[in-house]
């Protein structure tokens, strides 16, 4: 009986918002129509490239250089064309076996430099620090022409070699960044595995790498991409003999020397984005988290 | 504790063995011998000391000049632009209640996109004679510029590419946008401040390290300019490869001929060696000058428990 008034009391005055607040909750749902109507806006901006690239890959040479936007047919037939008209299967093993030996390269000769930045005391730490960050920063093309001539005189020019040897020499972007990561990890752990008896190697590979993953990953990922997408190393590098192209290579002459058509430049384009696509929804967060990493405060 | 013994001491060294050898091998030799190269001709076969004779060729070669203002044209445009889009669309993205996770990956996903692939694909689709831009454009009536063919144009169609893969920026600002602390909000909104006003005196000034960050190393990637600018041109220019033609850089006109480019093109298409390390060095220069920049921004970085 006595809590009767005092629930009405409380319902009413959860159900009669005071006055003011009407406006302002009008208003807060314009905003929130109009901040949700700016992002579709964008995510089809963003988007828009990508559909239509793919749409394009699917079409008749014809009908690419018509302003029809949707396919008269599907001609799936372009991807068995692109592969019987160019040496495209070369180009992605080249462009697999640069990825892959220089990402394994780079984790073997990278890691055990971040780790000695992170972890030991020694005099010009901070000097070598900076240093790290200076080659991270210096133009590749700066010191380009010693560097060829260097490659040449082993004959390794017309290879891909000169880009991936390099990689067992540490990267100074991975270095930079799984350092940043490893001077996060509290020096507890390392401590109390020194006071276990592991010797400084056993802590580095049993109880920081384990505990690194992320950030190992994130650098992985980067350079494999790096090397999926390099243009430039490649260029300088492959020479002209078609069968040393990378697929960025062979992408990029894909309409001067096999003077194919749009349709099947816009497939070969699909070919050499899906395998970064398909990876990045697998490892969205590995890749977000990495980014942020570079983002130094 | 263990002692200073001479292993202790070596340790380091050790594991930092690569990167010294990559050091001394992939910076420093370069570095010293670009410098002499630059006294010399050298085309592969003959090598001659010809003094200052390369560094007067380039005050006067006008190819050189251009590429540099185009260049800097990319500094100055792209690069803000570019961190202007990036914090709005981040700012934009953590305000959102609903799907903020799916639109995060949406504006992300282009910049994951091979650069040769993404210029490729914007050359084809603002092809003012067959792309779709044009086509959907047609419709309202408005005719689309020649984006990659006119010299007017040129670098704005580069810069639309490099507003499309603004995504890695997004994610850094979101972070940055994340960690403002909430307090000085709250704080602000009892002082009647709101929007616009909390935008520039809070958030702003807390996260302007971060954007200056951004801002340095997007000057210094836009000094190294090169794949999108090759690409573009190339495919828009329609140049085809036969025996003994070589591609020149720049087509429109040399307006999206960028310093790289041209230092790429003295080098190892024409082999003027000795030139293109004269052009070498004037780019180590400039980027130094950013580097430094960057460097004080890491003052103090590497000392927090040495």
């Amino acid at each position: 009986m006595t809590a009767a008034p005092a629930a009405t009391v409380r319902e009413r005055a959860g159900a009669t918002p005071p006055a003011p607040a009407r406006p302002r909750r009008g208003r807060a749902a314009l905003y929130w129509i109009a901040k949700h109507a700016i992002a579709i806006a964008l995510a089809i901006m963003f988007l828009g490239p990508l559909v239509f690239i793919a749409l394009t890959a699917v079409m008749s040479d014809q009908q690419a250089l018509t302003s029809r936007l949707w396919p008269d047919a599907w001609n799936w037939s372009n991807f068995a064309e692109i592969f019987e008209k160019t040496p495209l299967l070369t180009w992605i093993g080249n462009t697999i076996m640069y990825s892959v030996l220089a990402t394994v390269f780079m984790l073997l000769s990278s890691i055990p430099v971040a780790y000695a930045l992170a972890r030991f005391r020694f005099r010009g730490r901070r000097l070598a620090f900076l240093l790290v960050i200076t080659t991270m920063m210096l133009p590749p093309q700066v010191v380009a022409v010693p560097v060829y001539l260097v490659w040449a005189r082993f004959h390794l020019t017309g290879t891909l070699w000169p880009l991936i040897i390099p990689m067992l020499l540490g990267d100074a972007f991975s270095i930079f960044l799984l350092r940043q990561f490893l001077v996060t990890i509290p020096r507890e752990y390392s401590d109390a595995a020194r006071v276990d008896g592991c010797g400084e190697f056993r802590t580095l590979v049993r109880v920081i790498l384990p505990m690194a993953k992320p950030a190992i990953a994130a650098v992985a990922l980067f350079q494999f991409f790096y090397c999926w997408n390099d243009y430039y190393g490649p260029l300088l590098y492959a020479g002209t003999d078609l069968d040393n192209w990378t697929l960025s290579l062979g992408l990029a002459a894909f309409r001067s020397v096999h003077r194919v058509q749009w349709n099947l430049t816009m497939a070969a384009t699909v070919l050499a984005m899906a395998p970064v696509i398909v990876i990045f929804f697998f490892a969205q967060k590995v890749f977000i988290e990495g980014v942020k990493l570079t983002g130094v405060k | 504790m263990a002692a200073i013994t001479l292993g202790n001491r070596l340790r380091p060294l050790a594991y930092l063995s690569p990167w010294l050898i990559g050091f001394a091998l992939f910076f420093v030799y370069p570095l010293i011998s670009t410098v002499y190269f630059s006294f010399q001709r050298y085309d592969l076969f003959t090598l001659e000391p010809v003094g200052l004779l390369n560094y007067r060729y380039f005050l006067q070669d006008e190819a050189a000049w251009t590429s540099i203002r185009n260049t800097l044209w990319l500094v100055v445009v792209m690069v803000p632009l570019r961190v202007v889009f990036g914090l709005g669309v981040a700012q934009l993205i953590t305000r959102l209640k609903a799907g903020a996770g799916i639109f995060r990956t949406i504006f992300y996903l282009p910049s994951l996109v091979p650069l040769v692939a993404g210029t490729l694909g914007f050359v084809y689709l603002l092809n003012p004679a067959t792309g779709p831009v044009q086509a959907i454009l047609g419709t309202i009536g408005v005719r689309s510029p020649d984006w990659f063919g006119d010299p007017a144009w040129s670098k704005w169609g580069l810069t639309m590419l490099a507003l499309w893969s603004v995504g890695d920026l997004m994610v850094i600002f979101m972070a940055a946008l994340l960690d403002v602390p909430k307090q000085l909000y709250e704080a602000a909104a009892l002082d009647g401040a709101t929007g616009w006003r909390q935008f520039v005196h809070i958030t702003l000034p807390v996260i302007r390290p971060v954007l200056m960050f951004a801002a340095v190393t997007g000057v210094i990637q836009t000094l190294q300019y090169f794949t999108q600018a090759m690409v573009a041109a190339r495919v828009a220019s329609g140049a085809t490869d036969s025996a003994g033609s070589v591609f020149v850089p720049g087509y429109p006109d040399q307006s999206t001929l960028t310093f790289p480019e041209w230092l790429f093109h003295q080098g190892f298409r024409d082999f003027a060696m000795g030139y293109a390390c004269v052009l070498a060095l004037v780019l180590f220069a400039v980027s130094m000058v950013f580097t430094l920049i960057l460097l004080r921004q890491f003052r103090g970085f590497g000392e927090e428990d040495a």
